[in-house]
């Protein structure tokens, strides 16, 4: 069994979902989460099959995947740093910064895009004030990026707003979205 | 059933009979649907004979390469060795969304699939690899694994047989390139999701080196009713004339079209009627200029042309496309193919694992190319070029995604010269005009004049 994380006295902090990069990483894998994470290693013949999983929980806690959260997996999962940047940087679901409150991505694949799905991006960069594809808005609370085909093509223009799905966006739509979150 | 619409009564609903139906969804639900049925069936017969069965059915993969499964599964013998099965639940193909209704409405159907088929194979553990973004299906898919595991369905002794089997749900983390299932393999083991060379097979040295069977969704989903009702009785769907394509298939149908959503159909139906009469046909007041019929990876054909084929997969090979993962794409009068066919390279550069070059470079330089004609700043030259890179990227990379990629711009070309003429000609008049602003990389306009 490698190393697992000190668990700093029992005094885990709350992280802001927005910190800075060079704040001093608090462990993820404490308590019921480490626990989780050997329920999930008992699964696979390898540890490293748990780096999806692994990094998953980090994000689901942390809201992101920072340098720290991918140094601590790669010491309970005994992979190297550089491995677990590797694989967290060709997934496009693992943020390697800070995003909004509410990461909204808007289908503009193909299938969608023909049902006016652009219409739709355009709608959500002018309500959440974010202005720009990628840019998190002044107050925090949004992102909003393009994705390429989320697989509910025939719910055109369907958007996932951090894990939950909404079909049938039109840009008419948007504001009535955008009003039903907290 | 029928979601989100209700069955037309010309569909052979199979797979699909419970869409839309919540209680489908509960391990009671199922139960009193005639789930489970079958696997208790098939855990009393040889893994050989299921492997049997469900090699006179005649059921080939629904996941786009339509491999006999029976075959497949034939590949996996009583060696003694760790086997595995992976269900490969990735689906992203542009246009595809069938998968996640199978899961999201039987979620049970699913799961009696996977454990039949990797008793079938000899595994005692199945991964089902679902797509990061498919949170609903997840939710779904694990709910159900719970359920089967305390009503002792999985286990060490799946419904009393004495036999374990073991599924687990693993969560993908947003990569196309996953779906292709050597990719997929490297993505569970931890890896980048990069496709593997072949040889070996997976059957050979897959998952964790081991012997491997990977099957789409949709595939185990008709398991569990071949091995109940018989390899006869699934023959009975398609059409007459062509026994390499029998059963019931999901076709999921959008773009600009009056009906989108899920149809099960058997195999041959004619795709005039599955247009017009199932789907509604255009919009009202637009016509249909173009069809993809079998997800973004397969040749485009004109509304003619997909009017003449039978949906199975000689049928759509024998109008110049393919069958694949039954993604239909509708495009109308309105849409602008040029714009459209560089989208889709789009997708395929930003999907790109990036680890052969021809697909690196070829699905960037064509996206870049595509992108600049879409603009109105191609010049005639371009055409040339863009067939000479689809030329260079076909059939010379570890997986297809570059061939996919080429594709579409190959058939576009072809079909819909005449909007990329004009595009060109846009860009001529503008030569005409001097003093338009010109982006970065345009050609040099004395070459467009």
């Amino acid at each position: 069994m490698s190393h697992g994380p000190s668990a700093s006295g029992g005094a885990l902090q709350a992280t802001p979902a927005h910190t800075h990069h060079d704040v001093p990483h608090v462990p993820v894998f404490v308590g019921e989460r480490l626990t989780e994470l050997h329920t999930i290693m008992s699964r696979y013949p390898s540890k490293m099959a748990a780096l999806l999983p692994a990094l998953w929980i980090v994000q689901d806690v942390r809201g992101w995947v920072s340098e720290g959260g991918m140094k601590e997996v790669a010491g309970l999962l005994a992979l190297t740093q550089a491995y677990v940047k590797g694989v967290v940087s060709f997934y496009t679901m693992y943020h390697q910064h800070p995003v909004g409150k509410h990461f909204i991505q808007v289908c503009t694949t193909t299938p969608c895009n023909v049902c006016g799905a652009e219409d739709v991006v355009h709608a959500f960069l002018q309500q959440t004030g974010c202005g720009e594809l990628g840019q998190t808005s002044a107050d925090g609370r949004y992102t909003v990026i393009e994705v390429e085909c989320l697989g509910a093509c025939g719910f055109a223009t369907p958007i996932m707003i951090n894990n939950a799905f909404v079909e049938s966006v039109t840009p008419e739509g948007v504001s009535r979205v955008l009003a039903e979150l907290d | 059933m029928g979601y989100p619409h209700k069955s037309h009564e010309r569909e052979s609903p199979v797979l699909s009979q419970y869409f839309g139906d919540p209680e489908a969804r509960t391990l009671a639900g199922w139960r009193a649907r005639g789930g489970y049925e079958a696997l208790q069936k098939a855990l009393a017969m040889d893994p050989q004979e299921i492997q049997t069965i469900v090699k006179d059915s005649g059921l080939r993969g629904r996941g786009g390469a339509g491999f006999p499964t029976g075959l497949k599964w034939s590949f996996m013998k009583p060696d003694g060795k760790t086997h595995y099965l992976a269900c490969n639940a990735d689906e992203s193909e542009p246009g595809t969304f069938k998968d996640r209704e199978i899961m999201r409405w039987t979620p049970h159907g699913l799961v009696e699939g996977v454990a039949l088929a990797a008793y079938a194979i000899y595994a005692e553990t199945a991964y089902i690899y679902i797509r990061g973004e498919f949170t609903e299906p997840i939710m779904r898919m694990e709910a159900a694994v719970q359920e089967a595991y305390a009503a002792g369905i999985l286990g060490a002794n799946a419904l009393g047989s004495g036999k374990r089997i073991d599924i687990h749900i693993h969560r993908g983390a947003g990569a196309y390139i996953c779906g292709e299932e050597t990719a997929l393999m490297n993505s569970l083991e931890g890896r980048r999701g990069n496709p593997r060379i072949k040889p070996p097979f997976p059957a050979v040295a897959g998952l964790f080196g081991k012997p491997t069977t990977i099957n789409n969704v949709e595939t185990l989903a008709a398991a569990p009713y071949i091995v109940k009702h018989g390899a006869e009785w699934y023959k009975q769907f398609g059409r007459a004339d062509n026994p390499k394509s029998v059963g019931t298939k999901l076709f999921s149908v959008c773009g600009n079209i009056s009906r989108p959503g899920n149809y099960e159909v058997a195999l041959g139906f004619p795709f005039k009627d599955f247009l017009h009469d199932l789907c509604g046909g255009a919009l009202p007041g637009r016509s249909i200029k173009a069809v993809i019929p079998g997800g973004s990876s397969v040749p485009i054909l004109t509304l003619e042309e997909s009017e003449s084929a039978l949906m199975d997969y000689e049928g759509f090979a024998a109008v110049g496309t393919l069958l694949g993962s039954g993604g239909v794409i509708v495009f109308d009068d309105k849409q602008d193919m040029v714009k459209q066919i560089a989208r889709l390279t789009r997708f395929y550069a930003h999907e790109s694992c990036a680890q052969c070059s021809q697909c690196r470079e070829g699905t960037a330089w064509t996206t870049r190319i595509m992108e600049r004609i879409s603009a109105g700043y191609g010049t005639s030259e371009d055409f040339d070029t863009l067939l000479s890179i689809a030329e260079n990227m076909s059939g010379k990379t570890i997986c297809v995604l570059s061939d996919s990629c080429a594709t579409p711009v190959v058939s576009g070309l072809k079909k819909f010269r005449g909007e990329f003429e004009a595009k060109i000609q846009i860009s001529r008049n503008k030569v005409a005009m001097p003093g338009l602003p010109t982006p970065p990389g345009a050609p040099s306009r004395a070459s467009a004049a």
